[in-house]
C-alpha cells in the first residue's frame, strides 16, 4: 500500500525515526546521545525505556503504520509486538536492513 | 491484617496479559477494592479456595514492563513486591502472569522478579489463544530455564485454575523465613544481558506461531489509517455522544416519572407542614434529580470500558497524540480527558498511566474542563428555558448549536489551559511517548459488566453521601427564617439563603447574575448539578408556579442565561473532583490553584458573554 521507501530507500544503516512503513530491519545499535532525542528525560533513562520496551541490539523491527499529522508518531512491530513510538524516541534506534 | 495461615500471591504481569481478568477468576466475588494508603492507585485483593479447603491471599498488582518504576502505578507494584509499602509485608509467591501469545518482555520481567528471592510462578495465560496461532511452548523446558513452575491458563474459560492454585500453595510453602531481597535497579547493559537471556530461553522452549494472528493488523491497517483512522475514531465519538444524549432518555423518563410518582406519594401520606416540604422538596427531588444521569453516565461508561477492553483505546492515543502533543499534552491524556466527558473523577484517577509528574498535572489541572455528565442538566434546562427553538439554515437546531458550542468551549479551552501550562509555564521536552499496542480481543462481559456496576454504585453512592446532606441544606437555607408577619414580597427573601444571596449579589452583578442565580451557585460548587435542583426549590419556595423552565423564561433575561451557561462551562469544579485531585497530587496546593484559575476563567467568561450580549442587544 505505502510505497515511501522507492522515493528514499533505506541506507545500509538508517535510523527508525526516518523509516517508513514497510521498512524492516534489525535494531544494531539504541545509542541515546543522539541527536532528536527527547528533552524532558536523559539520555540514560530514554535508552532504558527503549530497552525495557524490546528496543534491544538484534531484535526485528518492522514499521507498520504513521500518524495523521507528519507522519508522527509511528507503530512498529518488536520482535512481535505492536508498540507507538514518536519518532523524536525512535531517531535512538538505528537499523540495519534485513538479509533478505 | 494478614490472617496468620493464609500465604499472599501476588499477580505481577505486563499490562494487557488479562492479569486482572485471571484475578477476577481466581477469586470470583470475594475481593476488597480499596486504595493504598497516600495514593489513589487502585489495591485489589480477594480470596481463592482450594479443592483441600486452604485458602490464599490473592493481590493484583498494576500491570508494569519492569520493577524499575516510572509511573505511581509502577511504584505501587515495586513496592509490594519488594516488602515496602507500610503495613504490607512482601507476598510469600509471585505469580508472573504472562501473555502467552507475546512471550519476549515479559520473560525478561521474570527474570527481574526471580532477582527478588521470592519464590515464583508462571502463569501461561490466554493458552487458547497461543494454541490456535500454533504457538508451541515447551514448559518443561522453560520450566527449567525460569528455575520456577510454570503452568498454563485460560482466565476467561476459567481453566487451569486449580493447578496454578496448587503450584502457588506449594511454592508459598517452600518461602524461606526472611526472603533475601537480591533486586536493586538494573544498568542498562543488565537491562541488554537479561534480553539476551530471555532471547535464549524463547529459542529453547517457544516455537514461533505457525498461524499468526492476522486480524490485529487488518485492523490496524484501516483503524490506524491517517483518513480511515481518524475517520473512525470521529465516528466512534460522535456514537457515543448520541448515545449518550437519546439511548439514555427513556430511562432518565422513567427515572424522573418513579421520583416524582415517589413526591405525590410522600406528600399524600405525611401530614403538611416543614417535614413534607423536607421529604418532597428537599429528599426526593433533590436526589431525583441527581440520578436522572444514572443512565448518561452508564452509557458513557460502557464506551469507554469497551474500548478499553477491546484495545482500541491505545490506537485512539495514538492517532490523538500529535493533536495532543501541538497543546503540549501527552497522548495519553486523551484516556483521562474523554473519561472526564463522564466525570472528572475517574478521569483525574485515569491519569495514573502518565509517567511524567508534569503531563499527568497538566492533564489533571485542564480535565475539569472537559464538560462532564454534571454540566448536562444545567445546560439543558438554561437552553430549553431561554434559546428559541428555530432551526439554523434549514438543518441545525439553535438548542443544539448552542448545546455544541458549549462542549466545544470546553475542549479549545482546555486545549489552551494545557498550551499555556506546558509551553508557557512548564516549557520543556516533551516526554517520551511509548505505548504498547496490544492485539484487539473481544471485551470480556463479566469484566465490562463488573467494571460498570462498580462506577454505578460509586455515583450512587455519591448522591447519598453528599448531593442528600447538601439539598437538605439549601432547602433548610432557603426556608428558613420565615418571613415576618404581614411582609411582602417572597418568603425566600427573608431566608438565610436569600439573604446571603442579596448580601453577595452585587459581587455578580457585572457578570449579569440575579440573587437566585447567586445563591444556587453556592450548593452548586458542591456538585454543578445541584444547581438545577437549588434552583427550582429557591423558586418553588418563593412561590413560583409551573415547569422551572418556564419561570426562568419568564424571570432571566437571555444575557444573564448566556453568561450562566458561559459560568458553568468552567464552573469552579465540585468537591468531588477537588477532593480527588488533593488526594492524586498530595497536598492543597493543585486544588488551590484548580479552584483559582478556573473561578477566575468562569468569571471573566460570564462577564464577557454578559456584557457582549447587552452590547448586541439581546435582552
Amino acid at each position: 500500500m505505502s510505497d515511501h521507501s522507492a522515493a528514499k530507500a533505506p541506507g545500509p544503516v538508517y535510523r527508525l525515526g526516518d523509516a517508513h512503513p514497510g521498512d524492516r530491519g534489525v535494531i544494531l545499535e539504541v545509542r541515546t546521545s543522539a541527536t532528536g532525542s527527547s528533552e524532558a528525560v536523559d539520555p540514560a533513562e530514554l535508552e532504558l525505556r527503549l530497552l525495557e520496551f524490546g528496543f534491544v541490539e538484534g531484535a526485528r523491527v518492522e514499521v507498520l503504520h504513521e500518524g495523521p499529522l507528519g507522519g508522527n508518531p509511528i507503530a512498529v512491530k518488536v520482535d512481535g509486538m505492536r508498540v507507538a513510538l514518536r519518532r523524536g524516541e525512535a531517531m535512538n534506534v538505528i537499523l540495519t536492513p534485513e538479509a533478505a | 491484617m494478614t490472617a496468620p495461615g493464609i500465604a499472599t500471591v501476588a499477580l505481577v504481569g505486563n499490562p494487557n496479559c488479562g492479569k486482572t481478568v485471571l484475578f477476577n477468576a481466581l477469586t470470583g466475588g470475594r475481593q476488597k477494592v480499596a486504595n493504598y494508603a497516600g495514593v489513589t492507585v487502585e489495591r485489589k485483593e480477594g480470596l481463592a479456595s482450594l479443592p483441600s479447603g486452604r485458602r490464599l491471599r490473592i493481590l493484583d498488582l498494576p500491570g508494569t514492563y519492569s520493577l524499575r518504576a516510572r509511573s505511581p502505578d509502577e511504584a505501587i507494584t515495586r513496592d509490594a513486591v519488594l516488602g515496602r509499602l507500610a503495613g504490607e509485608p512482601a507476598p510469600d509467591v509471585i505469580l508472573c502472569v504472562a501473555d502467552a501469545t507475546n512471550l519476549g518482555l515479559v520473560l525478561r520481567l521474570a527474570l527481574e522478579l526471580k532477582s527478588t528471592g521470592l519464590p515464583m510462578v508462571f502463569v501461561l495465560n490466554m493458552i487458547d489463544i497461543a494454541e490456535r496461532q500454533g504457538i508451541v511452548i515447551d514448559v518443561e523446558a522453560l520450566s527449567r530455564e525460569l528455575g520456577a513452575p510454570v503452568t498454563a491458563t485460560v482466565a476467561t474459560r476459567k481453566r487451569g485454575l486449580e493447578a496454578l492454585l496448587e503450584l502457588a500453595a506449594a511454592q508459598a510453602d517452600r518461602r524461606a523465613a526472611a526472603p533475601p531481597s537480591g533486586w536493586r535497579e538494573p544498568t542498562a547493559s543488565e537491562v541488554r544481558a537479561a534480553h539476551r537471556q530471555a532471547r535464549d530461553l524463547m529459542r529453547t522452549a517457544v516455537r514461533p506461531p505457525s498461524r499468526p494472528d492476522t486480524l490485529t493488523g487488518r485492523l490496524d491497517s484501516l483503524l490506524l489509517h491517517p483518513v480511515g483512522g481518524v475517520a473512525v475514531l470521529l465516528g466512534l465519538l460522535f456514537l457515543m455522544f448520541q448515545a449518550v444524549f437519546t439511548w439514555a432518555a427513556p430511562a432518565q423518563d422513567l427515572i424522573e416519572a418513579g421520583f416524582a410518582a415517589l413526591g405525590v406519594g410522600a406528600e399524600a401520606i405525611l401530614p403538611d407542614g416543614w417535614m413534607t416540604g423536607l421529604v418532597v422538596d428537599g429528599l426526593i427531588a433533590g436526589v431525583g434529580s441527581v440520578l436522572v444521569f444514572l443512565p448518561q453516565i452508564l452509557i458513557l461508561f460502557l464506551f469507554i470500558l469497551l474500548l478499553e477492553d477491546s484495545g482500541y483505546m491505545a490506537r485512539a492515543a495514538f492517532l490523538m497524540d500529535r493533536i495532543m502533543g501541538g497543546a503540549g499534552l501527552h497522548g495519553r491524556a486523551f484516556i483521562p480527558l474523554l473519561s472526564s466527558f463522564a466525570c472528572a473523577v475517574p478521569g483525574i484517577m485515569s491519569t495514573r498511566v502518565i509517567d511524567s509528574r508534569r503531563d499527568r498535572l497538566t492533564t489533571i489541572l485542564t480535565a475539569p474542563l472537559m464538560t462532564c455528565s454534571a454540566r448536562i442538566p444545567v445546560y439543558t434546562l438554561i437552553i430549553g428555558a431561554l434559546i428559541p427553538n428555530r432551526t439554523v439554515g434549514g438543518v441545525l437546531s439553535l438548542q443544539g448549536l448552542v448545546m455544541f458550542s458549549l462542549y466545544a468551549a470546553g475542549i479549545l479551552s482546555a486545549l489552551g489551559v494545557a498550551f499555556l501550562i506546558r509551553k508557557v509555564f512548564w516549557r520543556g521536552g516533551s516526554e517520551p511517548f511509548m505505548m504498547q499496542l496490544p492485539d484487539y480481543k473481544r471485551p470480556e462481559p463479566g469484566n465490562v459488566l463488573r467494571n460498570l456496576g462498580q462506577k454505578a454504585w460509586a455515583f450512587i453512592s455519591r448522591a447519598g453521601r453528599i448531593i442528600l446532606p447538601l439539598m437538605v441544606l439549601v432547602w433548610a437555607l432557603s426556608s428558613w427564617p420565615a418571613p415576618p408577619e404581614g411582609a411582602e414580597g417572597p418568603a425566600i427573601a427573608y431566608s438565610a439563603a436569600g439573604r446571603l444571596g442579596h448580601w453577595l449579589q452585587p459581587i455578580f452583578a457585572p457578570i449579569g447574575f440575579s440573587w437566585e442565580m447567586v445563591v444556587a451557585l453556592i450548593p452548586g460548587m458542591a456538585a454543578r448539578e445541584v444547581a438545577v435542583a437549588a434552583l427550582g426549590a429557591i423558586y418553588a419556595v418563593g412561590g413560583e408556579e409551573g415547569a422551572l423552565a418556564g419561570i426562568l423564561a419568564r424571570q432571566w433575561s437571555l444575557a444573564s442565561g448566556l453568561a450562566f451557561l458561559a459560568w458553568y462551562v468552567f464552573a469552579p469544579q465540585c468537591i468531588a473532583t477537588l477532593a480527588v485531585v488533593r488526594r492524586e497530587t498530595g497536598g492543597w496546593l493543585w486544588p488551590t490553584v484548580m479552584f483559582g484559575y478556573m473561578l477566575g476563567l468562569a468569571y471573566a467568561a460570564a462577564f464577557l458573554v454578559f456584557q457582549a450580549s447587552r452590547a448586541l442587544g439581546l435582552s
